[in-house]
């Protein structure tokens, strides 16, 4: 049985293609058996909606009368500082910028109320905002500086790009110390008193396609609530890492860099998180639609949670000290649960990402393609996989004596 | 008939150096359990309980109270989810000393249980969103 993109697009289009989450699918196949449910089921629908901190959006605001040139200038989104190391009007803003007034963590520890991830979702929601600049002026630029409301909707382009997101797996972030600490695993609580986690487990979409047969640069997936593209493999991507035996990594691997239009993008799929203690950043609704070419990808998305493990790392020492210690492997199953056992102890858990947003995600993405308003894509590119050279590699620090 | 609230009581400074909860005990009869307090002369004083007893006592309690120049508020409106911020993620479920938040096990939706608050407001700052509001 080998089925093409083409031929399910075909199926889209006729109103009879057969699409089911990546949930759902793993009891279909138990009932019918592999072969025929990768015959019957053409595309399984997976979703994720976690704080990913390497995502912003590039703004072109428009050309003021007379001209600004804001490329090495200083701009001010909410008093948000966003980067100009670009073209007269362009700028980036990028989702863990924060004010130059904000505390920070000098009152230990920062709350972190408003930053790059909350101008966002604010101008996702149509809300104004204020933007102030200064320019040093130029023949061609002259003017120097620009008090302004701007809207999304008077932009020319915003273009959310994001370097790094949907990571195939991640840790489980613990504390060992005595003391509460804050990380951006959350607030761990002292003498292992909790476990925070992320991922949705097996509706992640990473870990239902773990060698990366159908996810591609060019992939059409959901994006902040609307059509967005794999434009690259993300930052860190990393596909050489201990696998199990189906595939599964069993630490943090690959990842995904993605663009859309943030102007059609809504609210709900892109929130503005304040992190105590660590910053800000921005909630990111990702959905990606995985084509069931054949018996083997069909078998890659009957993951269940009790077959991805994930590493337990101490957030107070082995984290920060980049220390490769593991206090072992748990199964999202036992993270699900509620309680993991780390060294003997029997140890709360909690989820930083939302599965009933992820679940949310994957039956919007199902409802698009049996509607035929998505049609599937054929990846331009494959990304990087295990037989490709690319690794993750720490900083190779050179001291610079002068 | 007996009662049993949480209430939320705050002390103008005039009021925080007298024995207001032995009275609410001795002259009314009634039994409280302190879940949170922040009491220190000179300044606004605030204080969590769980005041019980005869429904008559307690009407009578909280009279004393309101008399002596204490402001009282049920303590279920305190703190508030702000259900269309909630992602339902579960970062608030460990941080909660009571075990106010848990998960509906079908669903994976994070359950809020007011009458389990204290207010002590630890969630309100743990909540990534910020959807988890104190009122005073």
């Amino acid at each position: 049985m080998s089925k093409t993109i083409a031929e399910i697009n075909e199926k889209i289009k006729n109103g009879n293609v057969v699409v089911v989450t990546a949930e759902e699918v793993i009891d279909i196949a138990k009932e019918k058996g592999i072969s025929k449910t990768a015959e019957e089921i053409d595309v399984v629908t997976t979703g994720t909606f976690s704080p990913m901190c390497s995502s912003g959006v590039f703004l072109n605001i428009g050309h003021s009368k007379p001209r600004i040139k804001l490329g090495g200038g200083r701009v001010y989104l909410n008093d948000v500082p966003v980067y100009t190391g670009l073209a007269a009007v362009d700028v980036f803003l990028g989702a863990t910028a924060l004010p130059e007034d904000d505390p920070k963590n000098k009152f230990y520890p920062g709350e972190f109320n408003y930053g790059g991830g909350h101008v966002i979702e604010e101008l996702v929601a149509g809300k104004d905002i204020r933007l102030v600049a200064t320019a040093y002026g130029t023949d061609c630029y002259p003017r120097k500086k620009l008090e302004t409301w701007i809207n999304l909707k008077d932009l020319n382009n915003a273009i959310l790009f994001n370097v790094r997101n949907a990571y195939q797996n991640y840790e489980v972030g613990v504390n060992l110390s005595d003391k509460i600490i804050y990380t951006y695993m959350g607030v761990l609580k002292p003498n292992l008193g909790n476990a925070n986690y992320a991922t949705s487990g097996q509706l992640s979409p990473l870990l239902n396609d773990p060698y990366y047969k159908t996810i591609g640069i060019g992939t059409k997936v959901f994006l902040g609530g609307v059509i967005g593209y794999v434009a690259w493999h993300g930052t860190q991507h990393n596909p050489h890492v201990l696998r199990t035996a189906n595939g599964i990594p069993e630490e943090p691997a690959g990842t995904l860099s993605l663009i859309g239009d943030l102007k059609q993008m809504k609210p709900e799929w892109l929130v503005g998180a304040s992190v105590l203690g660590y910053g800000c950043t921005l909630t990111v609704g990702i959905g990606v639609p995985l084509p069931i070419l054949s018996e083997e990808i069909l078998g890659h998305t009957l993951v269940t949670d009790a077959e991805i493990f994930a590493p337990v790392i101490d957030y107070s020492e082995a984290h920060p000290q980049m220390k490769p210690d593991i206090l072992g492997e748990v199964s999202y199953a036992e993270l699900k649960s509620g309680h993991i056992e780390v060294r003997g102890k029997d140890v709360p858990t909690a989820s930083l990402s939302s599965y009933p947003k992820a679940l949310e995600i994957a039956n919007i993405l199902k409802g698009w393609i049996q509607r035929g308003e998505f049609l599937l894509t054929e990846p331009v590119a494959p990304l990087p996989g295990v037989e490709s050279d690319i690794t993750f590699k720490p900083l190779k620090e050179r001291p610079i004596v002068e | 008939m007996d009662v049993s609230r949480k209430i939320v009581l705050h002390f103008p400074p005039s009021v925080t150096g007298q024995p207001i909860v032995y009275r609410l005990a001795r002259d009314f009869n009634l039994s409280f359990n302190i879940l949170k307090a922040s009491v220190s002369p000179g300044e606004d004083g605030l204080l969590v309980m769980e005041l019980s007893g005869d429904q008559g006592n307690y009407d009578k309690g909280i009279q004393y109270l309101t008399e002596t120049g204490v402001r009282i508020q049920s303590l279920s409106q305190d703190v508030v989810r702000d259900e269309a911020r909630c992602t339902h993620c579960g970062a608030c479920i460990t941080i909660c000393p009571t075990g106010a938040f848990s998960l509906e096990p079908k669903t994976r939706k994070v359950l809020f249980d007011h009458s389990k608050c204290v207010v002590c407001g630890l969630c309100v700052k743990a909540c990534p969103p910020r959807a988890m509001k104190l009122y005073f």
